[in-house]
């Protein structure tokens, strides 16, 4: 009996020799195979939005090609990232964070009152990014430590942080009119060759995040605690530190990405951030980072970030009217979502 | 004589009124593979909590290489090596071999950055080491992607990364084919060749035969019987051993009690 069951594994003696790059050669002979499988789901997230501009720009192929299109589409496209990378870190952990914008309006508020009190913006912006960590942990550890659902706990922070900042200003805005005169404005918010310069700071961030995601401790803790917590813990992973560290996360971002909102506007008003809350949770499931926690792509939650804010200009430049724009949101994410469920990995 | 690595004396546990295990002894040597065998409610899981330290015996002795251990945890069960393998709880599955192998204790530089070659010049080797040399597979395959039996052997893998001298596989073949069952045999048998002992548990008789050097008979709370390989002939002389043990009386139709028994001796 036990010669019938004999492994039929090639002998482990002979495979000695060799480095271990070329021992164990990737699942695809060919490296390009193997970068495609590697990043099936951003490459998909690229494919959709190659496609769909395509569509936009076959329907009216003048306006795409004036720069106003895309510079307006740079301004407001990198506040979205800067919350649309942390959330793929907080999803693939298997949570979900809806209390962002109103950390985006909490912490772009405190930034405004130290600019207005007329202190330096840098000081500003450390005091927004404090305020940013210690609402992200606040929120995090009702969430981890408290035990309750991130769905409903920081959907009630979110109501929560925002009626306390309509209770104070009473619905009233912040005008800083200094702002354009200092450094920290020409650093963080002006424009380089007709570029705005927010978003190579975005991209600087979607990169250093990319990098956490994929190449640190952090990103590897998370997607393992987001698959299989019992194992993390197990093999001795602190699980509720690693949850509560991604809301911080998002707590950091939100900061930054209401900062760079209020920079634009020269004003603070106390409904900032709150139309980000829909365009921004699309952006992380078009990009293609599945709901179930575990895996996920920053890259891909970039580019979704990018295919969702050209939808509602696309669309209008394409010369159809403003109504067509939910419907093309839905469209969007309906579609994607079908190309990601076709196109993810197959387990046994 | 090879190095005791663990040794129970005596070992008792109750909960309450009720005794889960009523004076157990129990060794494993280095390089050895010992066969753990008993029906629900033998004592197996609790005798495997003991090991791992997750739970205190109510009363014996534990020796580490042939040293009294006092106060015995989790933390020393660690220290003295002992790494228990978990059928499904173990991995994440959407992950890699790597990311699975170093889960926890990632191998990092500054800042915490990963050391993504080192990682995986040192999974090949653990690969390597338990007789992982499928051409299909690389340190980057998703867990998910393998088969039951490989799955254990990222597992075990893992807990030799871990420096376990002694590996408990719990039930590692329950769910298993038989291409499978032997791959996690091979597995075993590569651990074994590297000096490592492995605490090997299971329902089915037949595979803990054909792997194990050493059986160990447990029924309702104690050791019924301990044998070496060389004392007994035939898979089917452990079943009769075990139902005899079990049914003292005999059942009506099978042979007569205390047969076995006395083959054995």
């Amino acid at each position: 009996m036990s010669k019938t069951m004999e492994p039929d594994l090639e002998s482990p003696l002979g495979a000695h020799g060799g480095s271990a790059r070329k021992e164990w050669r990737h699942p695809s002979d060919h490296w390009l195979r193997g970068f495609v499988l590697d990043n099936r789901a951003s490459l998909g997230t690229l494919a959709v939005f190659i496609v769909m501009m395509a569509v936009f720009m076959a329907a009216n192929p003048t306006v795409f090609t004036t720069w106003y299109l895309y510079s307006s589409v740079l301004t407001t496209l990198p506040v979205a990232l800067f919350v649309v990378v942390p959330l793929v870190f907080v999803v693939t952990c298997g949570e979900i964070d809806l209390s962002f914008p109103a950390t985006m309006g909490f912490a772009s508020w405190v930034f405004s009152l130290v600019v207005q009190a007329g202190y330096d913006p840098f000081l500003g912006i450390a005091a927004a990014l404090v305020t940013g960590m210690l609402l992200g942990f606040l929120v995090g550890s009702l969430v981890v430590y408290g035990g309750l659902s991130s769905l409903i706990a920081t959907l009630g922070m979110n109501f929560l942080l925002r009626g306390l900042i309509q209770i104070i200003n009473e619905g009233k805005s912040m005008a800083l009119t200094g702002l354009a005169d200092t450094p920290a404005y020409k650093i963080f918010s002006s424009q380089v060759f007709g570029i705005p310069v927010q978003i190579f700071w975005a991209i600087a961030f979607v990169v250093l995040s990319a990098m956490l995601y994929n190449r640190h401790r952090f990103g590897a803790q998370v997607k393992v605690v987001g698959d299989n917590p019992d194992s993390a813990q197990q093999m001795g992973i602190d699980v509720k530190r690693v949850r509560v560290k991604v809301f911080v996360f998002v707590g950091i971002g939100a900061a930054i990405a209401g900062t760079f909102s209020v920079m634009i506007n020269f004003t603070w008003w106390p409904t900032a951030g709150d139309g980000y809350l829909l365009p921004v949770l699309a952006s992380v499931f078009v990009g293609g980072t599945p709901t179930w926690g575990g895996i996920g792509t920053v890259a891909g939650g970039a580019i979704g970030a990018v295919t969702v804010s050209f939808i509602q200009t696309g669309v209008v430049a394409a010369g159809l009217s403003g109504f067509y724009v939910q419907f093309f949101n839905g469209l969007i994410i309906i579609l994607s979502l079908l190309g990601h469920k076709w196109n993810q990995a197959r387990y046994r | 004589m090879a190095e005791r690595i663990i040794e129970l004396r005596d070992i008792k546990k109750s909960y309450g009124q009720v005794y889960a295990l009523g004076g157990v002894n129990l060794s494993v040597d280095r390089g050895e593979v010992v066969g753990l065998i008993g029906d629900n409610g033998a004592g197996k899981s609790t005798l495997i909590k003991i090991l791992s330290g997750v739970v205190r015996p109510t009363s014996g002795e534990i020796l580490v290489r042939d040293k009294p251990v006092t106060g015995w945890s989790a933390a020393r069960s660690r220290d003295a090596g002992i790494e228990t393998v978990f059928q499904d709880r173990a991995l994440a599955v959407q992950q890699t071999i790597v990311r699975n192998i170093f889960m926890g204790r990632e191998l990092t530089g500054f800042m915490g950055w990963l050391k993504v070659n080192k990682e995986i010049e040192e999974a090949s080797r653990l690969m390597r080491e338990i007789g992982f040399t499928s051409k299909v597979f690389t340190p980057h395959s998703i867990v998910g992607q393998l088969s039951g039996g490989e799955r254990q052997g990222v597992a075990i893998a893992r807990a030799i990364y871990k420096q376990a001298e002694l590996i408990i596989l719990d039930e590692p073949t329950t769910a298993l084919s038989l291409t499978e069952t032997a791959k996690v045999f091979h597995f075993v048998r590569q651990v074994r060749a590297g000096g490592r002992s492995i605490l090997f548990i299971g329902h089915n008789i037949h595979h803990v035969f054909d792997i194990a050097d050493r059986f160990v008979v447990m029924d309702r709370g104690k050791v019924a019987l301990t044998a070496d390989r060389s004392q007994i002939k035939s898979a089917e002389e452990l079943i009769n051993f075990m139902e005899d043990v079990a049914h003292p009386g005999g059942l009506p139709g099978l042979h007569e009690a205390g047969e076995a028994e006395q083959r054995v001796r």
